[in-house]
């Protein structure tokens, strides 16, 4: 998908207006597995870039989930709450965690774009 | 053959024990009874009876075969032990009788206190914790107290990263900060990476020893002496002492606080996961601060301390436990330090490395060691040995199970890939390590030989295959509940 | 040495395949100096008779509780356990086997944690119930500590009735915590008024029912003052008998409950190993501290049980964990789910009456005796007694008379003559009428 930018620590976030949308890698959710829980900030939480935002869960892992940009949480997928195993079947879609409003939209040019990304993750194998 | 649940047992009105009928009169509870059904199962005791044997038959124990699980210390739990923990002058004492009636109880307490001081080499322990992570909050808390006594406010709190999950989460509970320390490519702390670490707002370092590798940390002196160069303490992780008992003092090393679980080297049962005990010997630097209650001599023969009282107890940090610890485990302990006695127990640990590093010399060709030897009491293998063969540490640990054995502890400590985690204790004979390493070897070969469908099949022979983790997550169903009236009637 | 197997001749050909010829050399990472050359200062090994005998010794040295009347309690109490309980939990596969970590080969032990998670939930009322803490006073602590996490908020309020020992272990286990502990003072008649101390930071009220003086509260209207600050009602039950006479806490409005098991299935044994229960409402179950068991299935499709949510726990969660707890109590625990087995709704009902009614008697009996006030209007099996001098010596006397009197309160609450008049009075169902009988002729004569 274009327009997706990422993070170091394997979150995506995709611009929408002023808002951006914001979940984990596919690459995340394969080194997780079975997600089983994830649990999300409330709406109208403010967020720094890089400040904990979620926590999502397999059954051998927990891991910190950390918002790629400031901003206050406009809105959650309620669908995780009863389908966790979105996020392993549509990670970079379906399986998105929230929505915040951007703070700082300069903040999105120091992510990395999709082919940045990549090169990273083969860093990491 | 399938157990049914309790709940899914029985009926209305039975009932495995005779009481009598209650008399008639006045009622107390002001009110507020209970009404309606608690929803208990009625069953008799040839019912309750058959239900637990047939449950425990889906066990496996240390008493059916070698029990290798690493870092956990299955050895033999000898029956002594039961025997005397069962003796009414134990079992049936209250707590709270006048110290006067329970000199016998006291004894006990005085006596273990004196074994584990001596075998420690530190001067004083605290017996309250139930079990070893409550230890070492006991012991960190000390820590903790002796530093808010001196009016400093040191909070970080150095960790290795091959470290049990209970040290981090400890360092937390007493209000400090952790700062993970790599290990090094032997397996051991990385002593200069230790040395950047230090400064004045280091309050300890916990090092496991032996550590979780199954390695003594040779250089455990060295780090004692930069930890106490900048003020701080050093917290070790007593989970290993088996491997040391009665051929190294603790205190001889620099150490100002352990914990010691009676449950693994000093065999009280592990009972499916508890009660441990885990008593912590102290430095006389912390000794001031040990939680009450404890045990004192004097005029009129043993007295507990179970409040400051102008002569003891006046800067303890509190009470971690409610009335005096674990006194069931503590007469299994002083029962089996006693049959040892100091050179039996010297005996165990030598006879433990020994069986580990039997185990070690006889598949470093098979599988693949994580660190060269010798050993201590576990040996640690990765798994290299398994690469491209299709089969996990996992698949490989399952496999274990239907040649009869529980598998040893995997993908612990995490700084090993797959790592397999062996501790044979002292309690195998020469044969029974044979037919293990036997086992282990033709496993691998199978593997290597590119059977993977074997492994990632098993376990087919236990009361249950593999069980569904993510389904047991996702949903979680932690209790039994009545059918509804719409499943009734199905 | 009985519990070793190798011989010299083992030792010697075990060493020979590792390729050394002293034992030393494999623990040549031991600083040299450090290394001890021969056995501490210790007596030397025992055969079983000889152990047995100094064992023995010092048990006879105490007076054991079944020995004597005996009226203590105070978050220990002395119940009759069936035979079959110790049998069975002295079965091997129970006995010696550690947590269940391969459930493939450990469906005894989880069924039976299943079970007792149930029966947990049963009696105290609640949705969810975990596989046990070290005890009472501990769940106790890691109870506000929970409360903590879910309010996002740090004060924490402590009724006076709450067991001594249960608040200072509570105090202690926060204190180093940015947490603050409000204790009110000893609540002696039951009557304190905790609702209006809570405000919208209060984390949670620690309750206990019946009380640490054996009164037995509605606790109703506590729980509607929590649930309209936000706040957590966390309530405290001592004796878990007394579940099957009065009305358990998840139905006065309990946010978490916990509980001191020991009465059921577990004996006296000086004070420990003892038995928390914990127990929840279903939304906070992943704030639970301690191990979980779950049902799901294999991979035949076959009903089975596994530990879960174990994403909260120190192995996984390090330093972010929802405690450091790894131990439970699965032998105590086992013991409980067996002994109330045995006794199913009819025989706990039963066994709790007998218990109400031979409280009922004892009090009406140390009521006639000059000087001595009971001071409870509602109590289940325990209550408070004022004598006309401090009942620590009274208890001293009596026990030289063979007598267990009760505890008296200034051995928890020392340094407070105000309270030091107070005894707390127990009975179980092994107590006799000729044990009452005992204990009245007694106080007379030593008050006389």
């Amino acid at each position: 998908m274009s327009g997706l930018k990422y993070t170091q620590e394997h979150e995506w976030i995709l611009r929408d207006g002023n808002v951006g949308v914001v979940g984990i890698t596919d690459y995340a959710q394969g080194q997780l597995g079975d997600v089983v829980y994830v649990e999300l900030p409330s709406a109208g939480t403010e967020i720094e870039a890089g400040g904990q935002a979620a926590i999502v869960e397999s059954v051998k892992a927990a891991s910190e989930v950390y918002s790629p940009v400031s901003g206050k949480v406009v809105a959650v997928n309620d669908d995780l709450a009863d389908n966790p195993g979105l996020v392993n079947e549509s990670a970079e879609g379906d399986g998105w965690f929230f929505r915040i409003e951007l703070g700082d939209p300069s903040e999105l040019d120091d992510l990395m774009d999709k082919a940045a990304y990549d090169a990273f993750i083969a860093g990491l194998k | 053959m399938e157990e049914a649940l309790l709940f899914e047992q029985g009926a209305p009105g039975r009932c495995g024990v005779d009481l009598p009928e209650p008399s008639r009169g006045e009622n107390r509870l002001g009110g507020l009874e209970r009404t309606g059904d608690i929803g208990l199962p009625g069953l008799s005791e040839p019912e309750v009876v058959r239900h637990f044997v047939r449950l425990s038959q889906k066990n496996y124990a240390i008493d059916a075969g070698l029990y290798p699980l690493g870092s956990c210390t299955m050895k033999h739990n000898p029956r002594l032990n039961e025997k005397m923990a069962r003796l009414p002058g134990f079992a049936d004492v209250h707590p709270l009788q006048p110290t006067s009636t329970v000199q016998g109880a006291l004894a006990v307490m005085d006596e273990v206190a004196r074994w584990l001081k001596v075998l420690t080499g530190l001067p004083a322990v605290a017996l309250s914790p139930g079990a070893g992570a409550h230890g070492e909050m006991c012991g960190m808390m000390a820590i903790r107290a002796a530093i808010d006594a001196r009016g400093e406010s040191r909070k970080r709190i150095l960790v290795p990263d091959s470290a049990h999950g209970t040290n981090p989460a400890t360092a937390v509970l007493c209000g400090f900060t952790v700062d993970p320390v790599p290990s090094d490519s032997r397996g051991r702390i990385d002593l200069s990476a230790l040395k950047a670490k230090l400064g004045p707002d280091v309050a300890a370092i916990m090092l496991t020893n032996p550590n979780t590798c199954g390695l003594f940390e040779n250089e455990i002196r060295e780090a004692a002496a930069a930890i106490h160069g900048v003020g701080g303490f050093f917290y070790c992780d007593g989970a290993n002492f088996n491997a040391i008992v009665g051929k190294v003092r603790p205190g001889d090393l620099g150490i100002d606080a352990m914990h010691i679980n009676l449950h693994k080297t000093f065999s009280t049962p592990h009972g499916g996961g508890g009660p441990g005990s885990g008593p912590v010997v102290l430095s006389a630097a912390l000794a001031p601060f040990a939680p009450l209650p404890f045990v004192v001599h004097g005029r009129q023969g043993l007295q507990l301390v179970e409040a400051p009282n102008g002569e003891h107890g006046g800067q303890a940090f509190g009470r971690v436990k409610a009335f005096h610890g674990q006194m069931g485990m503590f007469v299994r302990a002083l029962t089996y330090m006693l049959s040892h006695g100091s050179d039996g127990l010297r005996q165990v640990a030598e006879d433990s490395v020994l069986n580990a590093n039997y185990i070690l010399a006889a598949l470093q060709d098979e599988l693949s060691p994580a660190y060269p030897g010798p050993c201590m009491h576990e040996v640690l293998f990765d798994d290299r040995f398994l690469k491209d063969t299709g089969v996990t540490t996992l698949d490989f640990a399952k496999a274990m199970i239907d040649e009869g054995y529980h598998p040893m502890t995997v993908y612990f400590p995490l700084i090993v890939h797959g790592a397999l985690l062996t501790e044979p204790t002292e309690s195998e004979s020469r044969s029974s390590l044979d037919q293990f390493i036997a086992t282990l070897r033709a496993l691998a070969r199978r593997a290597k030989g590119g059977d993977a469908a074997h492994f990632v099949q098993a376990p087919r022979l236990a009361p249950r295959r593999r069980l569904d983790e993510t389904r047991a997550a996702r949903n979680p169903v932690l209790r039994w509940r009545p059918p509804s009236p719409a499943q009734a009637a199905e | 040495m009985r519990y070793l197997p190798h011989t010299p001749s083992d030792r010697a050909a075990m060493m020979r395949a590792i390729g050394i010829t002293a034992i030393d050399e494999l623990f040549c990472y031991v600083p040299k100096d450090a290394l001890l050359a021969r056995p501490v200062d210790l007596p030397p090994h025992a055969g079983e008779l000889a152990v047995e005998r100094v064992m023995t010794a010092h048990a006879s040295r105490n007076m054991s509780a079944g020995s004597v009347p005996s009226f203590l309690g105070a978050g220990a109490y002395r119940h009759h356990v069936p035979a079959a309980v110790d049998h069975l939990i002295q079965r091997s596969e129970f006995l010696t086997s550690y947590t269940p970590y391969q459930p493939e080969v450990a469906q005894g032990t989880l069924q039976v944690l299943f079970e007792f998670q149930t029966q947990v939930a049963l009696l105290t009322g609640m949705d969810v119930a975990n596989a046990s803490m070290y005890d009472g006073a501990t769940a106790c602590a890691e109870a506000v500590l929970m409360a903590n996490r879910i309010t996002r908020r740090r004060k924490v309020l402590l009724s006076g009735g709450l067991h001594p020992q249960y608040r200072a272990v509570t105090e202690t286990q926060v204190r180093y915590l940015d947490c603050a502990v409000a204790a009110m003072d000893a609540d002696v008649t039951g009557q304190e008024a905790m609702a209006p101390r809570i405000d919208r930071e209060t984390s949670c009220v620690v309750v206990q029912n019946p009380s640490f003086y054996g009164h037995i509260r509605d606790l109703r209207p506590l729980a509607a003052a929590c649930q309209a600050a936000g706040a957590l009602l966390i309530v405290v039950v001592t004796e878990v008998v007394s579940l099957g006479a009065v009305m358990p806490p998840g139905e006065m409005g309990a946010d978490i409950v916990v509980a001191e098991g020991q009465s059921i299935g577990n004996a006296l044994n000086f004070g420990g190993p003892y038995l928390g229960l914990f127990s929840t409402r279903e939304k906070y179950v992943r704030q639970m501290p301690g191990r979980l068991c779950g049902e799901t299935v294999d991979a035949d499709g076959r009903r089975g049980f596994v530990l879960t949510l174990s994403t909260r726990e120190q192995h996984i969660r390090r330093e972010k964990a929802t405690s450091n707890i790894c131990t439970n109590s699965g032998l105590c625990a086992l013991a409980f789910t067996i002994h109330l087995s045995l006794l199913g709704d009819v025989g706990l009902r039963r066994m709790a009456e007998l218990n109400h009614r031979a409280a009922v008697d004892l009090a009406r009996a140390l009521g006639s005796v000059p000087g001595v006030e009971v001071i409870n209007r509602t109590f289940f099996n325990e209550f408070t007694v004022r004598l006309p001098r401090p009942a620590a010596a009274i208890v001293d006397a009596l026990a030289e008379q063979r007598i267990l009197a009760g505890v008296p309160v200034s051995r928890l609450e020392p340094g407070r003559p105000d309270l030091d008049r107070l005894l707390l009075v127990a009975v179980t169902e092994t107590t006799q009428a000729a044990d009452r009988d005992a204990l009245v002729v007694g106080l007379r004569k030593v008050l006389s």
